[in-house]
């Protein structure tokens, strides 16, 4: 029973902090409908950006909005690349990406950096206050008032005129052109939007991990693809359902998914063959579901 | 007033299939004017409208809307005093968003697209009451998104979208075109009324003769990147659809068609 509710925690906390990352996703690839390989460059840049801050004593809050600054700041970049010098969607992505692999070993200084003995946002005097009995749902709580915090705001910023125009460009480009607006600026601030919230999960992961490790964007794309696939397909008919929430909910399965992989005997090496292979069966198990088959990735 | 003056326009330049479509094309536009241009296809219709919106560039020649050159200026600039109504349906409104969002962006057009809350429900009255004279049932379907309308209904809510808010030119590519007979019919009545009730200059392209004969006071015919034939005012009343006919065929018979 013990260990049920350690793995339970565990799916819990890995899968709200990928859906951070996976509602920034959720605006690149089913808003604007531009499969953004950059969140794979700026997971790790909140990261690396957080682990270098936190280690010269910033406050661990602050380094989640200079994450989320920085990831802004990669998703502009890619932005301009895709829309100024007109490279394809995915190659833009993968410039930025390539590119950013660098940049976060010059920001980090090395491929891994351990903060365990620093404070972070579930590590420090406050927290030290709360009763024992408490502690193993620290991590959790603290994750599901950010993920809460994050979603509620998106689904916010969706219902203001900025929001709607943002929702249009992926809908129908000419229609932003007839509003006398630049499609190419509103592209960039979804982007922006996106690999901000990539890099802020980047962040909340380095700190609830205790490490940096440059390895960790990864795949960081199929995790994020497979969530919103999950997530958007399963309530695909629950109209009163916000896309949002279903992104959320799709995070957790994912997550346990993975885990049951690994509890059937999966090593951590094999993790990114347990993703891969996964990712693969949602995919075809979304377009058998619409009868036809339609490449979407 | 609109005004192309020595447009030069190729395609494909080269290249083996370089075409040149306009060279020295002249034509003015005065204000309020209801423009029908008719033609066979690769007459330069089309390319005539994308070069006054600014979505193809032209190898020569200048643009001028009300006296400023707007020959640079960027496609999405232009479109402050422009509204465009294309023949696909689908290309004037947004399926994925509900017939109240659709309309709240159209009503934003002009205004700052800020973090303010994105339906202004004061204005939802007044959208109903544009819907109403539509007279398709939409202004009761007001949370039913856009995708699942029909071709008609979606021309319709293009055609209120694009004149919403204070344009000064209306710019119709075959706007019916995709509609069937009873539907496009409806959609011109709509047009007509709209252009007289907001005065606007209005250039309208059309392979429906009769449309062209019909509506507007202006009608020119253009061949081969030329206008071979442009009537106004009170020539256009006199005449009639088998004069345009006539004349069609001599241009395809010149053709070889």
């Amino acid at each position: 029973m013990e260990s049920l509710l350690t793995i339970l925690l565990g799916v819990l906390e890995d899968g709200l902090v990928y859906a951070i990352m996976a509602l920034g996703v959720y605006i690149t690839y089913k808003i604007l409908d531009f499969p953004d390989l950059s969140v794979d460059g700026t997971f790790p840049l909140g990261a690396a950006v957080t682990v270098s801050l936190i280690i010269v004593g910033v406050n661990p809050v602050l380094t989640l909005v200079i994450s989320f600054a920085a990831g802004a700041l990669a998703g502009i970049i890619t932005g301009i690349i895709h829309v100024k010098f007109k490279v394809r969607d995915l190659l833009s992505g993968i410039i930025m990406m390539t590119a950013l692999y660098s940049i976060n070993l010059k920001i980090a200084g090395k491929a891994n950096v351990a903060i365990f003995s620093e404070q972070t946002i579930f590590e420090n005097q406050l927290i030290d206050r709360l009763p024992k009995a408490f502690s193993p749902y620290v991590v959790v709580s603290i994750l599901l008032v950010i993920v809460l915090f994050v979603k509620i705001l998106l689904d916010k910023y969706l219902k203001t005129k900025s929001g709607y125009l943002l929702r249009a460009v992926g809908d129908n480009e000419t229609i932003i052109t007839s509003l006398a607006k630049d499609k190419g600026m509103i592209k960039i601030l979804g982007l922006a939007i996106a690999n901000a919230l990539a890099a802020l999960a980047g962040s909340v992961y380095c700190q609830s991990q205790g490490f940096f490790d440059i390895s960790t964007g990864t795949g960081t794309i199929v995790i994020g693809l497979a969530n919103v696939i999950i997530g958007t397909n399963l309530f695909r008919r629950a109209k009163k359902i916000k896309p949002t929430t279903a992104v959320i909910v799709g995070a957790l399965i994912y997550k346990a998914c993975v885990a049951i992989a690994i509890e059937f005997g999966a090593s951590s090496s094999d993790l990114k063959l347990v993703q891969a292979i996964l990712f693969l069966v949602i995919l075809a198990a979304a377009n058998m579901k619409k009868g036809k088959v339609k490449v979407h990735a | 007033m609109l005004e192309l003056k020595n447009i030069n326009k190729n395609y494909n330049p080269g290249t083996v299939n370089e075409m040149c479509l306009f060279q020295n094309f002249n034509l003015t536009i005065p204000d309020h004017q209801f423009v029908s241009v008719v033609g066979s296809n690769g007459s330069g219709k089309t390319s005539m409208l994308n070069l006054i919106c600014g979505s193809i560039p032209l190898d020569g020649g200048t643009i001028l809307m009300n006296g400023t050159d707007i020959t640079n200026m960027k496609e999405h600039k232009r479109h402050q005093k422009i509204g465009r109504v294309f023949q696909n349906p689908a290309m004037g409104t947004c399926p994925e968003m509900t017939i109240l969002e659709n309309m709240s962006l159209a009503d934003n057009k002009g205004k700052k697209f800020n973090l303010s809350r994105g339906t202004n429900r004061e204005r939802i009255d007044y959208y109903r009451e544009l819907l109403q004279k539509l007279n398709l049932g939409l202004e009761d379907k007001l949370q039913t998104k856009v995708g699942s309308l029909s071709g008609g209904q979606r021309q319709a809510m293009a055609l209120l979208m694009s004149t919403m808010t204070p344009i000064e030119f209306l710019i119709l590519d075959e706007h019916t075109a995709a509609l069937d007979p009873k539907t496009a019919e409806l959609i011109m009545c709509l047009t007509d009324q709209i252009v007289k009730e907001k005065n606007l200059t209005t250039i309208m392209v059309t392979h429906n003769l009769r449309y062209a004969v019909e509506y507007g006071n202006r009608l020119i015919m253009m061949h081969q990147g030329e206008i071979v034939y442009d009537r106004s005012e009170e020539e256009k009343s006199k005449v009639g659809i088998n004069d345009i006919l006539d004349k069609f065929n001599q241009i395809s018979i010149e053709c070889g068609n």
